[in-house]
């Protein structure tokens, strides 16, 4: 329990100008523009608009500068703004087979129809300090090379085509939003998948790398790794039909695991599932990895008592908003609650006779 | 709901073709083709969001995966015609444009704005498309076998 107390107006006043005038810094150093943080931190505003869980670029660096680059509260302003919109309605879903890929790429199979594109990756950089970045300069265009026109099928369709992979369940009810009904146990898998799209990027590497360590034993492989463009399509009731209102970058990540069967299911790879907003690629492997141990229970496969497959566990921890909340909460004032512990400390301590240690100490 | 059916078609593509232009595109285009005619409002420009929705493996059940802010309004022109927008992120400007613009397809202007609106935003988004396109095409790995241990 904290107390409302008076008299701090005038400290916080002070305390909030003080903050703008360090968020500034130097003012012999050029001020950041929203458009500078949005071009050249792009993957720190992909960050802050998948765990914000609102897609709006300008509206994510805004968030990221107002926050002196502090990710997480750059999140919380964006969740708080989120809930002042009304909410027009929902999109289709939205049809990743049709991305418009930069970046594509298979771990299980080599020469795959639509091929290995490597895309802007940092993937074979040599983790090298780059100096030359330090100094102004022009940046080299991009080779560019004739493109195959048409879509990039999925790796897993072709697994399908074998029948050596489980078939995506299929059906088309509405599906729970957490943002309008509290997360409650059991979570459907549609559910788990709205909070792990949200969670903390951390969070949820450290539980995929929980997995990958041999808690809840789940080797998984990238099937297919693909960041691109998909359109928004929406139904407009006014119109009677369906537009294309914007369009939204997406990583996606499917896993493709050993599955030795169950009672009810015959040996086949199984998969994990992960996509989230922007190029954000190791939260969206980490999602996979997560999803497919959260789904232990539905393939018939054992509990280990791993974290990674207590849904609670990892579906209630994972929301960097609600845990810096309440973390942060114990910062403020707890007199009273503090004042209590003291006399109990206290009276315990007289009952014990602990009381006359120190003064013989004296 | 979704219907594509042959009257609906054009008018859904110049739409979705809108909500794609780049801040601010569609009101030049269309200032440099005509004055803007006097409309009144039937829904004035107001900024929400949209519920993004995928499907859990690709193909499978729904799921909601983020909100995206969009912006609508409706209108209808001093002659009759009612126009409408919902388009990506928070621009007033931009969505009073994207309506002008779709109620002015269902007048006399229309051949002209397909032609310099219409067009000009198709080519431009055809080129960006494609210019990604070439970027990630010249990034796809070319393997080729150096040895191969057949003992």
């Amino acid at each position: 329990m904290y107390v409302a107390v008076k008299g701090g107006e005038r400290a916080i006043e002070n305390a909030h100008a003080w903050l703008a005038e360090e968020r500034r810094g130097d003012t012999s150093i050029a001020e950041l523009s929203i458009g500078q943080i949005r071009e050249q931190l792009a993957l720190a505003v992909n960050r802050v608009m998948a765990e914000g869980s609102l897609y709006d670029p300008d509206l994510a660096a805004l968030a990221i500068k107002q926050a002196r680059g502090d990710l997480i509260e750059a999140i919380f302003l964006i969740r708080a703004y989120r809930t002042t919109l009304p909410r027009f309605g929902a999109s289709l879903p939205v049809d990743t087979g049709k991305m418009a890929c930069d970046r594509r790429i298979s771990a299980t199979f080599k020469d795959l129809p639509g091929g290995q594109i490597l895309g802007p990756t940092f993937d074979y950089t040599h983790r090298l300090l780059d100096f030359k970045l330090a100094a102004e300069g022009e940046v080299p265009e991009a080779a560019t090379r004739e493109a195959t026109p048409g879509n990039v099928p999925h790796v897993t369709d072709f697994l399908n085509h074998e029948g050596l992979i489980e078939e995506a369940a299929h059906n088309d009810t509405t599906p729970p939003d957490l943002t309008r009904e509290p997360l409650e146990m059991p979570a459907e898998r549609a559910l788990r998948l709205q909070a792990l799209t949200r969670a903390d990027e951390g969070f949820t590497l450290g539980m995929a790398y929980s997995t990958q360590r041999g808690y809840a034993r789940n080797h998984a492989f990238v099937g297919e790794l693909r960041i691109g463009a998909v359109p928004v399509e929406m139904d407009i009731p006014e119109l009677g039909f369906s537009i294309e209102i914007g369009e939204v970058t997406l990583t996606e990540c499917e896993t493709v695991n050993q599955f030795t069967g169950s009672k009810s299911e015959p040996p086949q790879f199984t998969r994990g599932y992960g996509l989230v907003f922007g190029q954000t690629e190791r939260k969206a492997i980490s999602m996979a990895l997560v999803d497919r141990a959260l789904r232990w229970e539905e393939l018939g496969e054992e509990d280990e008592g791993a974290p990674a497959q207590d849904a609670e566990f990892v579906l209630y921890h994972a929301d960097n908003i609600q845990a810096t909340g309440f973390l942060e909460h114990i910062k403020l004032p707890h007199y009273v609650d503090f004042q209590a512990e003291l006399e109990l400390v206290r009276k315990l301590r007289e009952e014990a006779g602990a009381n006359s240690v120190p003064e013989a100490a004296e | 709901m979704k219907d594509s059916s042959e009257d609906h078609a054009p008018r859904q593509h110049w739409l979705g073709l809108m909500a794609k232009a780049p801040k601010g595109r569609v009101a030049t285009l269309l200032d440099q083709t005509m004055t803007r005619p006097a409309f009144t409002w039937l829904r004035a420009p107001e900024v929400g969001s949209t519920m993004v929705r995928a499907r859990a493996g690709a193909t499978g059940s729904p799921f909601n995966l983020g909100e995206v802010t969009v912006t609508r309004c409706a209108l209808t022109l001093a002659t009759g015609e009612v126009g409408h927008a919902y388009i990506q992120g928070r621009s007033k400007d931009d969505v009073e444009a994207v309506a002008v613009v779709d109620a002015l397809m269902q007048t006399t202007a229309a051949m002209t704005l397909q032609l310099q609106v219409l067009d000009v935003l198709e080519a431009e988004q055809t080129a960006k498309r494609d210019a990604r396109a070439a970027k990630a095409a010249a990034t796809k790995v070319d393997f080729f076998t150096m040895v191969r241990g057949e003992d």
